[in-house]
């Protein structure tokens, strides 16, 4: 590129180029997910201040220490680190081009989402049927919305994982499927990076609390 | 049928949400449908649909778009504006015992489409549109970074806009003013449809907006050609830089407190209730951290539409251009740290309150020095008194007015005598008309020829500019008075009689702003009628610096047939001078993205998902999701999403270029 802005050996200077290559396919692509990772983050700090804010707001109802079984939510956030885990797993095997590997990393990063999302959904139900539902006091809400948000991210997480799988399977590791592996590689590390939020902010600090 | 039945497929929506006994709504809806079945007719007739699906609505060329979101801008305008005639003249009669003619039902949905449409459906596009036409020619790329997802943004954006307008003749808007503060909003004392087109309506055009935020920032960062570092950028693109970023660090904050608003009317939650531990406060926090930054997402753009418009018609580099960047990005971060100068009478306290009013006074810091650096780019400068210059120097006349009484309330203990009051009301109308809505018609009058290879026509546009200015000025000053003497904003009648002539005083200037917006349109009109006239030949009608001039007017799809490289701020200005020849031979086969209709598809899934949660049609709603899904699934399987514009078609292109500059000399 510096060779085309200095003058050329004429001493006119290049005003545009001749032989001119264009960029190459997803050349934007890692920035731009990157960035709209950091609007989706924003959307989690927003709801990590409405709990920050409506937290011990119960309402005469049941707090965090009557309702968290930390046991249970400590098994479910290792569901999630582990399937961090086997997500890298797959991209290293991708960057080897095993494509048979990855796609069983793949489907084993899908069964701890999976899990996660079975537990969480388990916990819910028991909550709810226990009578602390969304309803019930601004905490309640707070905490359904901020949790369920993020278990909504790893579902659509995990729809996306499928679709990748088949496109991987029907059309192999080529360029544009590994940057696809890519962008869910990184969506898939953030939402276990707001979980240790979660995991912290909210149930163990709420516990604390 | 069983009532059961009628409300399993119906949802709330039945033969009484039609307002068939409103005779102003009627009235207004047999108008728009006769004009939108003449405009159906018309283009049946003359077999332009498959034109315009084909080269327009399926589009990813980043022109097309930008010239679209500017048709949806001007078009939204004509509806915002007739609330605001309304409301003129609701006010202006509403006095002695009258109850002028809007009832309250309907006058209180007036107000609050009437910000809600101007706001999101008016400036956003026009802005929207100037930066996705302008930004990509402005640094030598051949399109954006996504081009689908462009096309896509687009269509959320019209989504949005669609289900507003819906509201007008199917059920009812919000009844809330334009930010539908709980409890109001709640569904306890708004339960009708109204808040829920306002919050779907929103969070569909939103989607769009954040997308396309993610899109230019990209392109600016990663398209720009060689030679443009970032200080080498115009300051348009700095601005559309900086207002994207602004966009992308702000809307993820609307989407949130509006389904969190969902949520409270949807489920039952207590977000902002006043009770269960709920907190309306938060709504009105969270709200303006959006909305602050949003103000400057709409003025930004001007500023820079302003500086190169100054600098053209000067015939003089930018004064302080440095300055103007760094006052740029200044204010992106300042926009942050002031949103709770909206209500300071909330009650955080005097410490609080002084942090948010000094950082707001910050604010015109950086402001005055753009200021400064416009009138010194005119100094000494040849000026040129062509519209869009006019438009610039009005622009400057009225939005140091308007920043100043935006100082004045930015002083807490004057707020709290001022607070939601007319003063309010003319000062931000005073900054938004005078700095977007005046931007935005410089830049129209700037860069139309680019967009449509023929000027627009001076003596209607000059009309225009009058009629706008001076019915500016006679429509808001007096709300300047009425606010000072206490007059509270949207009231519906009043009691008072004396405060009547100054309100009949605003209806007579905003009855010039009709006759403003009228000769705008007779000057596009006009202005196609004399194409042959009007036309630029050159590419570059105004000897201007940057280098969207350098290519023809309008540009070719691929924009560039050779990629440029810069080397100076005013790189078209540099080429002229340093005598660049324009390359006729050695023409390449060029690289571009195909068009689809995916993202047609998929918008107006999206909007029929959001008619069916508006009116509890629970299956419409889960059925247009799921296909939602489907269809942007199904794109993913298509991996061939360019093509090559052949060497032949470009030689072609350019040849013709080359005869048209040839007649021109």
């Amino acid at each position: 590129m510096t060779v085309a802005v200095n003058p050329s050996q004429t001493g006119e200077p290049v005003f545009y180029l001749a032989d001119e290559h264009p960029h190459p396919e997803g050349y934007s692509t890692s920035l731009g997910f990157w960035i709209y990772l950091m609007s989706d983050c924003l959307i989690f700090a927003m709801l990590f201040a409405a709990f920050g804010v409506l937290g011990a707001n119960y309402a005469a109802g049941p707090a965090p220490k009557d309702l968290f079984e930390l046991p249970l939510v400590a098994v479910n956030t290792s569901m999630l680190l582990l399937s961090s885990i086997t997500y890298g797993f797959a991209m290293l095997t991708m960057q080897q081009n095993k494509t048979a590997q990855t796609q069983m990393w793949l489907a084993i990063t899908g069964l701890f989402g999976l899990a996660f999302i079975g537990i969480e959904l388990s916990e819910f139900t028991h909550m709810i049927y226990e009578g602390a539902t969304p309803q019930r006091s601004a905490f309640l809400s707070a905490f359904f919305t901020l949790v369920g948000t993020h278990g909504l991210h790893v579902s659509c997480g995990l729809i996306w994982l499928v679709t990748l799988m088949v496109q991987v399977w029907k059309f192999g590791l080529i360029e544009a499927n590994r940057r696809r592996l890519m962008c869910l590689s990184m969506f898939w590390h953030f939402l276990d990076v707001v979980w240790i939020g979660v995991f912290t902010f909210v149930y163990l600090l709420g516990v604390l609390r | 049928m069983s009532p059961d039945l009628l409300k399993l497929i119906f949802g709330r929506l039945s033969i009484d949400s039609l307002p068939l006994h409103e005779p102003i709504l009627v009235g207004t809806f047999v108008m728009v449908a006769l004009g939108g079945a003449a405009l159906l007719g018309g283009l049946t007739y003359f077999r332009l649909w498959g034109y315009l699906w084909r080269e327009w609505f399926t589009s990813v060329d980043h022109k097309r778009i930008g010239i679209m979101y500017m048709i949806l801008g001007i078009v939204m305008l004509l509806r915002g504006f007739a609330d605001a005639l309304m409301m003129r003249a609701q006010q202006a009669l509403a006095f002695g015992g009258s109850e002028g003619f809007l009832p309250s039902h309907h006058y209180d949905q007036v107000f609050t489409a009437h910000g809600v449409i101007m706001i999101f459906f008016v400036a956003m596009p026009l802005v929207t549109g100037l930066m996705n036409f302008v930004v990509p020619l402005q640094i030598g790329a051949r399109d954006v970074s996504f081009p689908f997802l462009n096309n896509f943004s687009f269509w959320m954006t019209v989504g949005g806009a669609v289900l507003v307008m819906a509201s007008l003749f199917i059920g009812e808007f919000a009844r809330t003013g334009w930010l539908a503060y709980p409890p109001l909003s709640n569904i306890g004392y708004s339960p009708d449809v109204g808040v829920d087109y306002y919050i779907w309506g929103l969070q569909v055009a939103g989607v769009g907006t954040t997308l396309s935020g993610i899109n230019l920032i990209c392109t600016i960062v990663k398209l720009r050609c060689p030679g443009m570092t970032m200080m080498k950028m115009p300051v348009f693109t700095w601005t559309a830089l900086c207002t994207n970023i602004l966009i992308v660090a702000s809307f993820p904050v609307l989407t949130v407190v509006l389904a969190l608003l969902t949520l409270d009317r949807y489920v039952g939650t207590n977000f902002f209730t006043n009770d269960f531990g709920g907190s309306p406060m938060m709504y009105v926090n969270l709200i303006w951290i959006w909305g602050h930054p949003e103000v400057y997402i709409l003025v930004l753009p001007a500023f820079g539409i302003f500086s190169e418009v100054t600098s053209t018609f000067s015939g003089k580099r930018l004064f302080g251009y440095t300055s103007m960047v760094y006052a740029t990005v200044v204010i992106t971060i300042l926009s942050y740290l002031v949103w709770l100068h909206h209500f300071f009478t909330m009650g955080s306290g005097a410490s609080v309150n002084s942090f948010f009013g000094i950082t707001t006074m910050i604010i015109s810091i950086p402001t005055g020095a753009k200021m400064f650096n416009w009138l010194f780019t005119m100094y000494r400068g040849r000026i040129r008194f062509e519209l869009p210059m006019l438009w610039t120097i009005a622009f400057m006349l009225t939005f140091v007015l308007g920043g100043m009484t935006g100082v004045l309330l930015a002083v807490p203990p004057a707020d709290f005598v001022l607070h939601n009051s007319l003063f309010l009301i003319a000062h931000f109308h005073n900054v938004i008309i005078g700095g977007v809505v005046f931007g935005a018609f410089a830049g129209i009058n700037y860069w139309f020829p680019k967009a449509f290879g023929f000027k627009l026509d001076p003596f209607w546009g000059k009309l225009s500019f009058w009629f706008w200015v001076t019915g500016f000025y006679l429509a808001f000053m007096p709300l300047y008075v009425l606010g000072l003497m206490g007059v509270t904003r949207r009231l519906r009648v009043f009691d008072d009689p004396s405060l009547q002539i100054w309100f009949v005083i605003a209806a007579i200037g905003a009855g010039l702003v009709f006759l403003g917006i009228l000769s705008m349109l007779m000057q596009f009109a006009v202005s196609f009628l004399k194409r042959e006239q009007l036309k630029d030949v050159t590419g570059d009608p105004w000897d201007a610096r940057t280098l969207e001039w350098a290519t023809s007017s309008p540009p070719p799809d691929y924009n560039f047939a050779f990629t440029p490289v810069v080397h100076d701020n005013d790189a078209w200005w540099d080429m002229k001078k340093r005598g660049y020849h324009r390359p006729l031979t050695g023409f390449k086969p060029i690289h571009m993205p195909s068009s689809t209709g995916t993202g047609v598809i998929l918008a107006g899934l999206a909007t029929a998902m959001g008619f069916g949660l508006i009116w509890y049609i629970w299956w419409l709603a889960a059925v247009s999701f799921i296909a939602m899904l489907a269809v942007g699934i199904g794109h993913t399987f298509n991996y061939h999403r360019d093509f090559d514009i052949p060497a032949d078609d470009v030689i072609r292109a350019e040849d013709a270029r080359t005869k048209l500059l040839a007649g021109a000399k």
